[in-house]
């Protein structure tokens, strides 16, 4: 550790930090460009300059100089206002004054600073330079004119989201930060380089000349377009979600978004289920609720709770399934599922289903074996968490399925489940990587659970876990990276069916007779024999509702005050940005209510009486999130797979994989631009 | 551009070159082969200089470097639009250079660029003369400032050039004629007092 004194603040650091650092630590704020924590430091914007004493007498660049015992440093010294207003002015030399036009107007670091170290004119009579403006693609605008060249985007891109597609090109005054061959970024997190950006250079394309920061409304929720449960902010203004940022929460996202769970906030305008709909002589009416619910209720009615289901689908909240599953226990009926993937294997322990190491857990491990997922698709954040492990160094990776460029260098065992075979018998040599691990993980993809022998794999994968080491009282290296955000939340709710009672693949095959579908809008449902009666209870006009006999509109996830559990089974709440459209409600007051109407009341009249009620049951959801020990060795039930079924990729595409994203032009966009042959099939 | 400097797709290191591309990936340790980026891109660019008689980098010839490397292209875009001495548009068989900046300009550089453009037909910096001989060229600090102004013939520096000794040399240079010895054509040796000797006059020890 190392003591500091900040204008008079003392502090004390850890060495090797930086003087910008211990300023921080300090609490007072230091102008910065170029400088982000999370990022190599560049040093070149020259922004952060301060004074240190007994060192050669000119400013320093705080966010380079590493930290000694007993620095004294001031921020605000005349020399340290002198040294940044030059810098300030030298910015500015080439910045265009059009901060009225500028989609970065009031939330730009360049602004602010100049108010605090701008002049209030320029001293510069040349011709400004001034740049073409690149295409990179459907969701980052450039207007490289404004850029101040800090490279924090090339230096996200390289590091973070290892593509090494940015860079700065030419010298001197013709310096120019682009892809020199003209294409399309291709990561799935290139949205942050929006956020990144200090200045007005990379805005979101999508959102421009949209709206001024100060006009919005900001709602802290959970983002539900993957399992990873990132941490967002949603920004609304009146009826509207304009658009959504990631927060930063180091355990789970640090300050990333994936494109699609930042972009796909388009999709939540189109496509809406506004009203209920009835089905009559195969057409679909608009219809009142009053009408919706003696629909029901004259079916439901007529059939026996043997023969009715519910299903809930991928983007589902904890409290309308525990309102759903609730509602059907009502009705005597034990029909409820929520792997409509059809996905069946063990989830009788909690740490069958979790990513037990948890994503911040991934920084200690030190070997990983994927089997059967793209996290890179599945997750993107988190597979910049493997990335950031993997830059460390002393990170060996193995994956067994489909070979994609996952931005890391793995070695490849195998296509199917007898590669872990060749791994438990030690016939592979990666074995021995394992083997000599100290804390090695294994991260099972939601897409080899899917196929039938999902229940064999999950059995194999434990067992593999327990064998090598990965399930130790300080270390829990199994982990299930899910894709569905409503899952983990479905499995602590036990929304699944008892023995005897039907399964999803039973339901949507015709052994129901009616089928309540709380958005689930998987291919599968568009198979559903004609003669099952189907309820859709959801938001997005999709598979689901065009094949309901009634449709219930829902809320989307920005809509309504949720709680999600992400893969890790972390547990997290989202507030309500906005309102349901038109005639749209919270889905668990519709379950409320329907259930009323039916004479089996759900014991809650508020989210807080549901809340208490779902901690009251289920134990997890008032509990602190902690890390399993592994000391429970006991594997799933079932025999391993040893078979060579090919494990297949969960997604086709990254970009369109759920209503509200397949409902979004911006995403449409990105699939015409990085999947043309998919976008072509579809037209 | 004519069409022999057409942009080529594809490119590849001849055997001969493959050569010292190992030997130059070798002088750095495992791990750090990036390193050897710009002696690779010189042998491209001498290798299609040869092949096509232009002194140039096609993005080819980059993505190949990048390729051998194992780097992202994007890496080696970054230093070869840094240095001058990568031509990344295709140049005319000889590559004037003309440094302008202060002690050069001091000593004449207008009057050599002037004298370039008269001889060469090229009209401005940047451009290749309708012959396709000449491409003339602004370059800062050739660092032979002693002998200014400097002429950079490909990869020869033609020092104490007039508008005179411009014009010879170019009107040469177009009969067909081969690059004469490198250095001054001011007739002084090496970098030695253009007004004779003015030190060391005497034998040693000699009283002065």
């Amino acid at each position: 550790m190392a003591k500091l004194t900040i204008d008079g603040i003392e502090v004390e650091v850890p060495n090797g930090s930086t003087v910008i650092q211990a300023c921080e630590a300090a609490g007072v704020e230091i102008p910065r460009f170029c400088y982000h924590e999370r990022l190599s430091i560049a040093g070149n914007c020259r922004m952060c300059l301060v004074e240190i004493e007994k060192m050669p007498p000119k400013p320093v660049a705080s966010c380079g100089q590493p930290v000694a015992d007993g620095m004294v440093v001031h921020t605000d010294s005349e020399m340290v206002r002198k040294g940044r207003r030059g810098v300030m002015e030298f910015l500015l030399i080439n910045h265009p004054l059009d901060c009225p036009i500028c989609d970065q107007g009031g939330e730009c670091d360049l602004q602010d600073e100049a108010v605090a170290y701008g002049r209030d004119h320029s001293r510069y009579e040349d011709g400004k330079r001034s740049v073409a403006q690149p295409d990179w693609g459907p969701l980052v605008k450039t207007t490289m004119t404004r850029c101040i060249h800090c490279t924090r985007c090339i230096r996200f891109t390289t590091e973070v989201a290892g593509v090494a597609e940015l860079g700065a090109t030419q010298r001197g005054e013709e310096t120019k930060v682009g892809t020199y061959v003209q294409k399309a970024l291709t990561s799935e997190l290139s949205g942050n380089i929006i956020d990144l950006c200090p200045v007005g250079a990379l805005t979101s394309k999508p959102y421009a000349f949209t709206a001024r920061p100060w006009e919005l409304r900001k709602t802290d929720s959970i983002d539900v377009l993957d399992a990873l449960g990132s941490n967002i902010r949603i920004d609304a203004r009146g009826a509207e979600v304009l658009r959504i940022l990631p927060r930063i929460n180091d355990d789970v996202n640090e300050e990333w978004l994936g494109d699609k769970s930042r972009f796909s906030v388009d999709g939540l305008k189109r496509r809406r289920l506004d009203r209920p709909w009835i089905r009559e002589n195969g057409k679909l009416r608009p219809a009142s609720w009053e009408e919706a619910f003696a629909a029901i209720a004259a079916k439901v009615k007529a059939t026996s709770p043997a023969k009715m289901g519910a299903l809930a689908g991928d983007l589902a909240d904890v409290e309308s399934m525990l309102a759903l599953k609730g509602f059907f226990a009502g009705l005597g009926s034990k029909n409820i599922d929520c792997r409509i993937d059809g996905s069946n294997f063990d989830t009788s322990k909690r740490a069958f289903y979790l990513f037990n190491t948890t994503v911040a857990g991934i920084e200690d491990a030190d070997a990983l074996l994927i089997i059967g997922s793209n996290p890179r698709h599945e997750a993107p954040v988190l597979n910049a968490r493997i990335r950031k492990r993997w830059l460390a160094g002393g990170f060996k990776i193995g994956m067994i399925g489909n070979v994609a460029d996952l931005t890391y260098k793995f070695d490849h065992l195998g296509e199917g489940p007898e590669a872990i075979q060749a791994l438990l018998n030690g016939s592979h040599a990666f074995a021995d990587v394992l083997k000599n691990a100290a804390r090695p993980m294994v991260i099972l993809g939601a897409g080899a659970l899917a196929g039938p022998e999902g229940g064999g794999v999950h059995a194999a994968a434990w067992k593999l876990a327990a064998q090598f080491n990965m399930l130790t009282p300080e270390w829990h290296g199994f982990n299930l990276l899910h894709h569905a955000a409503s899952r983990v939340g479905a499995l602590d709710l036990g929304f699944l069916p008892v023995e005897g009672a039907l399964d999803a693949k039973a339901m949507l095959s015709g052994a129901a007779d009616v089928l309540w579908l709380l958005g689930a809008d998987a291919e599968a449902v568009r198979g559903i024999p004609a003669n099952t009666f189907v309820i859709y209870q959801g938001h997005h006009g999709d598979a689901g509702a065009a094949r309901a006999d009634v449709i219930l509109p829902g809320a989307a996830y920005t809509e309504k005050d949720g709680t999600y559990v992400n893969t890790e089974g972390r547990v997290q709440q989202g507030y309500a940005a906005v309102k349901p459209p038109g005639d749209a409600r919270e889905d668990w007051r519709i379950l409320r209510a329907i259930s009323a109407y039916l004479g089996h009341a759900l014991p809650y009249d508020n989210l807080e009486q549901l809340r208490d009620y779902l901690k009251a049951e289920y134990s997890v959801f008032g509990e602190e999130f902690r890390r399993f020990a592994g000391t429970d060795a006991a594997g799933p039930a079932g025999a391993s797979a040893t078979g060579s079924t090919i494990f297949r990729p969960l997604l086709p595409n990254y970009y369109q994989t759920d209503v509200i994203s397949r409902s979004s032009p911006t995403m449409a966009a990105c699939v015409a631009a990085h999947y043309p042959a998919l976008a072509e099939a579809a037209e | 551009m004519s069409s022999t400097h057409a942009n080529p797709t594809s490119f590849a290191f001849t055997e001969a070159n493959m050569k010292l591309v190992e030997k130059a990936i070798k002088k750095y340790p495992e791990g750090r082969q990036m390193s050897a980026v710009k002696s690779l891109l010189d042998l491209a660019q001498r290798q299609m200089g040869a092949q096509t008689g232009s002194i140039w980098l096609p993005r080819a010839a980059m993505d190949k470097v990048a390729e051998i490397l194992g780097v992202a292209p994007m890496r080696v875009y970054e230093v070869a639009t840094f240095y001058t001495m990568f031509n990344l548009q295709p140049v005319g068989k000889y590559h004037l250079q003309v440094c302008t900046t202060t002690p050069c300009w001091l000593r004449g550089s207008d009057d050599i660029v002037r004298a370039c453009k008269a001889a060469s037909g090229v009209k401005n910096f940047g451009e290749t003369s309708e012959d396709g001989v000449f491409t003339l060229k602004e370059v800062e600090c050739l660092g032979a400032c002693v002998n200014a102004p400097i002429l950079q013939v490909n990869d020869d520096y033609y020092e104490d050039m007039d508008a005179a000794r411009v014009e010879a040399l170019l009107n040469d240079l177009r009969a067909g004629k081969p690059l004469p010895p490198a250095g001054s054509l001011g007739g002084r040796q090496s970098s030695a007092p253009a007004s004779g000797q003015t030190s060391l006059v005497s034998a040693p020890g000699s009283a002065e």
